[in-house]
């Protein structure tokens, strides 16, 4: 009796008791949320254009905040750094079409997820070696971003906000809706969704597939780096930034891997689910749920909705 | 109008062999020419290579491991071997491969817009290549919003042609645009075939095992036996043909009409 009312009454009492812990709850699970979907569109973008897993996301994240603290330590204007981690990025995307995507075309998707798990390690070798292996701290304040935070009295209480995650909202779901019109709008998008759906009808209208790869790497390159802008100013730069990073794994179980909405929707679910569940719940587990509790949804997802809430529809014609 | 005595060879395929995966050989010296203005009909019966003679042409042959291993291929006098299919296609020579291909999840509308991937020209110029698709074939308009999946075959078969035009082709490699359509939804494919021929000036090849339709369309024709050219000729002559007629349009002069008959008497003269 007393463990039923642990878990199914008293959070639910302490939610209404306390309004302003649970809006608090709330903002923290958005802001990680938002980030989520970032992370699961740059992951979505890939396997819709090439049907390639990309396993080596998270690694990319950790690159991209690794070179940007470190070409800032060896003296580079903080924007300028920021311009060569985005070359960086585009020299990487360039990089896989040549020598991973293009020699494996036609090959099946286990192997081409496989090259990304080879990929992985290689950056992780590289990134070691020419970063260095210690954590750092990211250069948020640097960049101009807005520091500090502010507190505001809400539902009798008060609600703290952190500015960087306030940037961080503003910057990742605006770069969340420019994908979204770049991916339904435009050419370049329409190219991409061809391509998704057939490859060979694609590449007799003439979309050339070796840019297309080039380009959703590219953008997944982009995701990593404001993804590990945001998460390096969260907690630090360092190696572990990669297991929020597979975090979209989940997500993009509950989304859907190839939805775009799904991506924003899954995002959501988790950010804010292992939030509320942290606050709420994690107490009586041992604390720490964080880590685990979206591989438990997206677990139950895999037994019930395989699919995920929005995977593509497979179309009969009757 | 097509002028069979005047005419310009845009497309000219010399002797080649294809062979896929390294080791099959399907084209075994296949020689053929595209008049400017005209509708060349490629025939033959399962498997005798007509896809792939059009693979080849518009480069799509690689990306299915196969490839050219003799002779050459020419268009506007240009050895096409090291383009791909892009290149191909902003040369004016688009595919519309068998069995359509529609891009399931994309609306009607926006397969056609892929249709102009290649070109560089302005909002306003793609905009009126949609009205002229939609003008040649009205259905579309209707759908234009619908995932071109769940349309019907002869809608993904229009759509298909249709997103080939948005490319503003000089040249359609069209395979077999009448498979698995019912007779009168063929001809009706074939009659818009026929005034892109001759409005908009868009030379045709036509793979084709509907030997019927084509040589009726047709200004001439090459028949295609395991991968090499056994016939050739103008459409009228082809029709006319007794061989032709045995073989491919099911008729002969003693009266044999089923296709086993055919088949079997085929076989004879085979081996005699
Ligand atoms: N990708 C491929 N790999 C290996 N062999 C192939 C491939 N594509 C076609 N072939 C073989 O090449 C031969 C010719 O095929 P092709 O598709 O060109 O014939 P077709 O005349 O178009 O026949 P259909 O009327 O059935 O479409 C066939 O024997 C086929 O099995
Ligand atoms: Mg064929």
């Amino acid at each position: 009796m007393e463990i039923l009312h642990m878990i199914f009454i008293a959070p639910f009492l302490d939610m209404v008791a306390l309004p302003d812990l649970f809006f608090q709850g709330l903002w923290d699970g958005f802001v990680g949320g938002t980030l989520y979907a970032l992370l699961a569109l740059g992951f979505v973008l890939i396997f819709k254009a090439s049907g390639v897993f990309n396993f080596s996301q998270p690694i990319l994240m950790v690159l991209a905040a690794l070179a940007l603290v470190s070409f800032y330590e060896m003296g580079i204007n903080p924007w300028i750094s920021v311009a060569l981690v985005l070359l960086l990025m585009y020299a990487l995307a360039f990089g896989v079409e040549r020598v991973i995507l293009r020699n494996l075309v036609n090959q099946d998707g286990n192997i081409l997820f496989m090259s990304t798990i080879g990929l992985t390690f290689v950056i992780i070798g590289a990134a070691q070696w020419i970063f260095g292996g210690v954590p750092r701290s990211m250069i948020h304040a640097e960049l101009g971003f807005p520091v500090g935070s502010s507190e505001w009295p809400m539902f009798g209480g008060a609600v703290y906000f952190e500015h960087i995650d306030i940037s961080a909202v503003v910057l990742a779901s605006s770069l969340i809706a420019i994908l979204a019109v770049f991916f339904s709008k435009t050419k370049i998008g329409r190219g991409l969704r061809a391509v998704a759906d057939d490859h060979q009808a694609a590449l007799s209208v003439g979309i050339s597939l070796n840019q297309i790869w080039v380009i959703v790497w590219f953008v997944a390159g982009i995701v990593a780096l404001v993804g590990g802008l945001f998460w390096g100013a969260r907690s630090d730069v360092s190696f572990a930034l990669q297991i929020i990073g597979l975090k979209a794994l989940p997500v993009l179980i509950i989304g859907g891997f190839t939805s775009v909405p799904g991506a924003i929707i899954g995002g959501l679910i988790i950010g804010l689910g292992e939030k509320i569940f942290e606050i709420y719940w994690g107490p009586m587990m041992g604390g720490s749920v964080e880590g685990w509790f979206a591989y438990v949804i997206a677990l139950v997802f895999l037994l019930f909705k395989p699919q995920g809430l929005f995977g593509e529809k497979i179309i009969e014609r009757v | 109008m097509f002028d069979e005595k005047n005419t310009e060879t845009v497309l000219e395929v010399s002797n080649i062999e294809v062979v896929y995966n390294n080791i099959i050989l399907v084209l075994r010296g296949v020689s053929l020419s595209v008049e400017k203005g005209g509708i060349t009909a490629l025939l033959g019966g399962n498997g005798a290579g007509k896809s792939t003679t059009l693979k080849s042409i518009s480069n799509l042959l690689r990306s299915e491991r196969g490839e050219v291993t003799k002779g050459s291929i020419a268009y506007n006098g240009d050895n096409i071997k090291d383009l791909n299919p892009a290149d191909m296609v902003r040369r004016g020579v688009i595919q519309v491969m068998e069995g359509r291909h529609c891009f399931e999840h994309l609306t009607v509308e926006e397969n056609l817009l892929t249709g102009a991937y290649t070109r560089k020209g302005g909002r306003a110029e793609v905009q009126e290549s949609l009205e002229l698709v939609y003008n040649y074939f009205p259905r579309l308009r209707e759908r234009r919003k619908s995932l071109a999946g769940y349309t019907s075959g002869g809608e993904q078969q229009m759509t298909a042609i249709g997103r080939a035009l948005m490319s503003v082709p000089e040249t359609i490699l069209l395979d077999e645009p009448s498979m698995g359509l019912a007779p009168q939804l063929v001809e009706e494919i074939f009659e818009i075939v026929k005034q892109l021929n001759e409005k908009e000036n868009v030379s045709f090849l036509l793979a084709e095992q509907n030997t019927n339709v084509a040589l009726k369309y047709a200004h001439k024709g090459y028949i295609l036996e395991s991968g090499r050219v056994v016939m050739d000729g103008p459409a009228k002559e082809l029709r006319e043909n007794p061989d032709v007629k045995e073989f491919y349009l099911g008729m002969s002069e003693e009266g044999r009409s089923s296709f086993k008959e055919t088949r079997s008497y085929r076989r004879r003269k085979r081996w005699l």
